[in-house]
This record gives structure tokens, sequence and C-alpha cells, in this order.
């Protein structure tokens, strides 16, 4: 049993936006899926109707084998949302918030405090339980939004953009406690900006844009796409000009920095000795961009029609 | 979701309420206490000693019926309309629509909890006439039937406003502009005996007379309309507005996009 499949999942917004085109993805139990597209390429959308919080417009929803419209509540016990917004009641306190949502899932009062102590102090919030929602940092309300999808404990978490805006500490932290989740067994879907979170985390991938599917597959395979890689690279002295180097397309940036295309068909050590030849001593070098990164302004490049007025309107 | 935990979260949801207006009770039950105090003081013993007699009372006993019923009605309102409208506005809804929760009890919820705000605001009201008055209730069950009944429609009321907001201006337009305005004319403060002909048959097409009138007759025994008719439109009233909220609940009007 998939742990959430959509067929056909199409949504027109009232205002005439097609945001979905008849989506078809599965995800497997037990999987760490990321989703990734461009900004009103339809990601919140799907996540909006898999969550109930979007009507879709056509097509079917299952998630752990419910389905969403004729086993509602089934579905809904079985998933958890983090939004990408902070929406909770900032006036609240944080324990409260907890506890409550639980109360929303049917969870005795008993039971849910001690939910929600295990998931505050888990995620570093214990400390800060009667504070009120509004006094906490964004980092901190990211960890009570997880907290508080995780109080039912689903068996399907969705997090949508989770470590926005959060510092690299912080989410590298983040980044252990969902990994130990999904190795307790839990389905984890998530949609990130950072390619390289994407790229460290999960191990299928599908790209979405403009209410399609455009990519569906697992990252390994996803990567061995990408045919070329860019390197930059800092050099001992300054040069006038980029040298000549057969197989390799490089660039000078400026007068102490080579950007070199290399081919997956070519060797660094033959780079390296071409440079040698020529006199260009290397010092230090690293990758232009995150290889995703790369791979998915291609394949979203590729998707690009001459003109897309409805991107900017999507809600 | 079971019968028991479908109870768990309904009292979950009145008891998010009832925190919420008791967090912020300068906001929420001292206004009501001050206003009505003064009322007390100007229209009842003030104004009212030279009045006289109005219905067989006291004008100072007259009209506590009927700003009991103003603050009961203005509170149930005030309290789901802005309570549903500010979980809108910061997305707090979320945390609900993402639930198992059914749209009954979502609805339910909400109307309690504007209820108890109603009711106990109600109860502060008739605690301050105390010290201005004495009230033999002479219809208990008609009166707390009467209580019940019109803090659930108006609560329910609030609830419809709150789904069709898009922002602050348009949860006070109807508090304002509609509701205070038939309230006052609503036959608070005067018998509708008082009126020529004409503007009594125009006072008749406000539902708010027939609760004041409904009410004052479990206090004082006395009312200027049939209070069996009251009750039944009151009734009739409130299951119309729980049927439309719950269906405007169930389509996710002004909450799903």
């Amino acid at each position: 049993m998939s742990a959430l499949t959509l067929r056909n999942l199409t949504k027109t917004y009232a205002n005439g936006v097609e945001a979905l085109k008849g989506i078809d993805l599965t995800v497997e139990r037990g999987d760490f899926f990321a989703l990734l597209g461009p900004n009103g390429a339809g990601k919140s959308t799907t996540i909006g109707i898999v969550s109930s919080l979007v009507n879709k417009t056509g097509g079917e929803v299952a998630i752990l084998g419910h389905s969403l419209d004729q086993e509602r509540e089934l579905a809904k016990q079985k998933i958890g949302v983090v939004p990408q917004e902070f929406n909770f009641s900032q006036f609240e306190k944080v324990f409260d918030i907890v506890v409550t949502q639980a109360g929303f899932y049917g969870i005795p009062a008993p039971l849910a405090r001690q939910r929600a102590e295990k998931y505050l102090r888990k995620l570093g919030l214990w400390d800060k339980r009667k504070n009120q929602a509004r006094s906490l940092s964004g980092g901190m309300k990211r960890r009570l939004m997880i907290a508080r999808a995780l109080v039912h404990e689903p068996e399907l978490l969705i997090l949508d953009e989770p470590t926005a805006g959060v510092d690299i500490e912080l989410r590298r932290s983040m980044w252990d406690f969902l990994i130990g989740l999904n190795n307790e067994g839990r389905t984890i879907i998530l949609t990130t900006h950072y390619l390289e979170e994407a790229e460290s985390l999960c191990r299928r991938i599908a790209i979405i844009d403009h209410g399609r599917i455009v990519e569906n597959t697992d990252m390994k395979s996803l990567l061995e796409k990408l045919q070329v890689e860019t390197f930059i690279l800092d050099l001992a002295r300054p040069v006038d000009h980029a040298p000549e180097l057969p197989g390799f397309e490089v660039h000078l940036r400026d007068a102490g920095t080579l950007e070199v295309a290399v081919p997956k068909t070519q060797s660094l050590n033959r780079l390296f000795v071409a440079l040698a030849e020529q006199n260009f001593e290397v010092m230090s070098m690293r990758n232009k961009a995150n290889r995703l990164e790369e791979l998915f302004v291609r394949l979203v490049e590729q998707n690009l029609p001459e003109q897309n007025p409805q991107r900017e309107n999507a809600p | 979701m079971t019968l028991h935990q479908q109870w768990v979260a309904f009292l979950t949801i009145v008891t998010k309420e009832v925190r919420r207006f008791l967090r912020i009770w300068p906001q929420t039950l001292l206004p009501p206490a001050i206003t009505m105090t003064l009322y007390f003081v100007i229209f009842g013993n003030l104004v009212g000693s030279r009045i006289g007699e109005m219905g067989g009372f006291d004008y100072m006993q007259y009209i506590v019926p009927g700003l009991i019923m103003m603050s009961v009605i203005q509170n149930s309102y005030g309290n789901v309309v802005s309570s549903f409208f500010s979980t809108k506005f910061q997305h707090s809804i979320e945390e609900m629509l993402v639930s198992p929760m059914s749209p009954f009890v979502i609805l339910s919820g909400f109307v309690v909890g504007g209820m108890v705000r109603g009711i106990m605001v109600g109860g502060i009201v008739t605690t301050v006439s105390l010290f201005f008055t004495h009230l033999d209730v002479q219809h208990a069950w008609i009166t707390l039937l009467v209580v019940a009944m019109t803090s659930a429609l108006f609560a329910l009321g609030g609830f419809i406003n709150a789904i069709f907001a898009n922002n602050f201006d348009d949860i006070s337009i109807i508090p304002n502009f509609i509701l205070t305005p038939l309230t006052y004319l609503g036959g608070v403060f005067y018998s509708l005996d008082l009126l020529s002909e004409f503007w009594r048959t125009v006072t008749l097409v406000n539902p708010i007379v027939y609760m004041v009138n409904a009410f004052r007759y479990g206090v004082l025994g006395v009312s200027d309309v049939n209070v069996y008719a009251s009750l039944g439109a009151i009734f009739a009233f409130t299951v119309v507005f729980f049927l439309l909220a719950l269906w405007l609940l169930r389509r996710g009007t002004g909450i799903r996009g």
C-alpha cells in the first residue's frame, strides 16, 4: 500500500488559473520524498489538496489506502502537515497549541499532555512551553509546527519549506530529526527551495512545473542525468585571458578566477594536467552551484513556455 | 472518529474558546458590566424615576430583562464573529481543517463557546442589576430556554458573518449597523403599547422584539407578543441558521481555496 497516491489531480481556481493539470504521483511507505518546483508551479496547491485545505477540481487522492473522498476521516488521521506559513494563534502558549491540536484528533487530555511533552522535548521547546507563541524566534515557530503536526503520530508527514529562514546550525539539527522520524518508519514528503536539503535527505524526487510532473525518479538516477558540472577555480596569479583547453569550456570570470564546465566523460585529472601545462596554478576549487540546482534549472527551463502569464497569479 | 473522540474534539474547541475570552476579560467581560451599570444608573434611576410604571412594573424592573437580553445577543454574536474571523485571519483555522473533525463538531464547538460567553455576560449583568432592583423570576424554564436559544441563534449569526468576512471592517458592519439598531428598537426600553398602530406593526418585523418579550415574560410574566409563537420563531431561526452555517462550512466557503 502506498503512503500517497494522486490520480489525475486537477485544480482550477475561481479566477480561472489552472494550478494543476492532471498530477499522477505515488509515494511509497517509508520513503523520504522531495517535491520541487519553482514558485507558482503547483506544489502548495498539491499539498493543500492532500491536507484538505484546498478543494480539488478533479482526480483522486488516497492516503495510506484511504480515499480522501470516501474515507476522509481515516485519511486525515494518517497525515500530519507542517505548512510554510505560521498558522497558529500567536497569543496562545506553546504547550496549549500542541495539546489543543491533539484534542482536535480526539486524543484525551492526559495522553495529549504526554505527547506534547514528548515532542516539545524532542524539538528543544520544552523550556518555552509556557511562552506565548508570538515570543518565539522564527526557527522555534517552525519547530513548534513540527511538534504540533506529530502530536497525533501520523504515518505520513508533509513539510512545506520546513527550513525556510532557519539558520544553518538549526537546519542541520532539523535534518537529523527528520531522518530520525523517517528511520522510525514514517513517510516524509517535503518541498524545499534548498536543493542541497533535498539532495541530502530525500531518496526520491518529483519536479512539478506549470501544474504538471516533469520528472519523477530516484535521486541517484536524476543526478546521473547531469552531463556537465561547472567548477570555479581560484588561481594563484592573475591572468588576462582564459586558457584554451580541448574538451573543456573555460571562461575568465575575473583576473584571478576561472569557470570551467567539465563534461562527465572527462576526468578532472586531465583538466589539472592541461592547466599545469599552460602554467595556470590552481589554489582552490568549488562547485558553481549545487548539482541538483543545475539539473532543476535545466528541467524547468526545458519546460518553460514562451509566455506564462498565469505563474505570478497562482495562489 | 468514534463518538468519544468527537466529544473530546468538541470539548477542545469549547475549552479553547472559553479560555480565549477569559484571557482577555478586560475586553470581553468587564465592558458589558460597566455599560449596563451606566444604563441602570441613568435610564433606570435618574430618568426612570420620572417615567413611572411601564407594563405594571417600575421602569427599572421593566428594562432589566431587555438589557440582559441585549448583553446576551451582543456577546454571543461578538464572541463567535471575532474568534472565528481571527482563526481565518491568522490561518489557525487550518489546524481544524487538517484534522478529522467533522464540520458539525467545529460549528457546535464555536456556537457553544459563544453561548457560554453570552450567558456568562448575561449572568454578570443580572448580578449588577440586583444592586438596583429586585427580580422575581416568574417562569424559570422559559427564561433559560429563551437565553439558550437566543445565544445559540446569535452565535450562529456571528459564525456566518465571519465566514463571509474578508477584513475587520466586515465583522463590525452587522453588529454596528444592523444588530445595535434592531436591539435598541426591539422593545428593550419601552412597551410596544406606547407606539402608534403603524409603528407597532413595523416593529413586529424586528425579530429581536420576540426574544426580548419572551425573556421579559419569563422574568416578569408580561409580554407584548405571544410568547409561544416567539419561542417557535426563535427555534425555527436557530435550526435554519445552523443548517446554513453547516452547509457553508462543508462547502469551505470563505475558508478553502
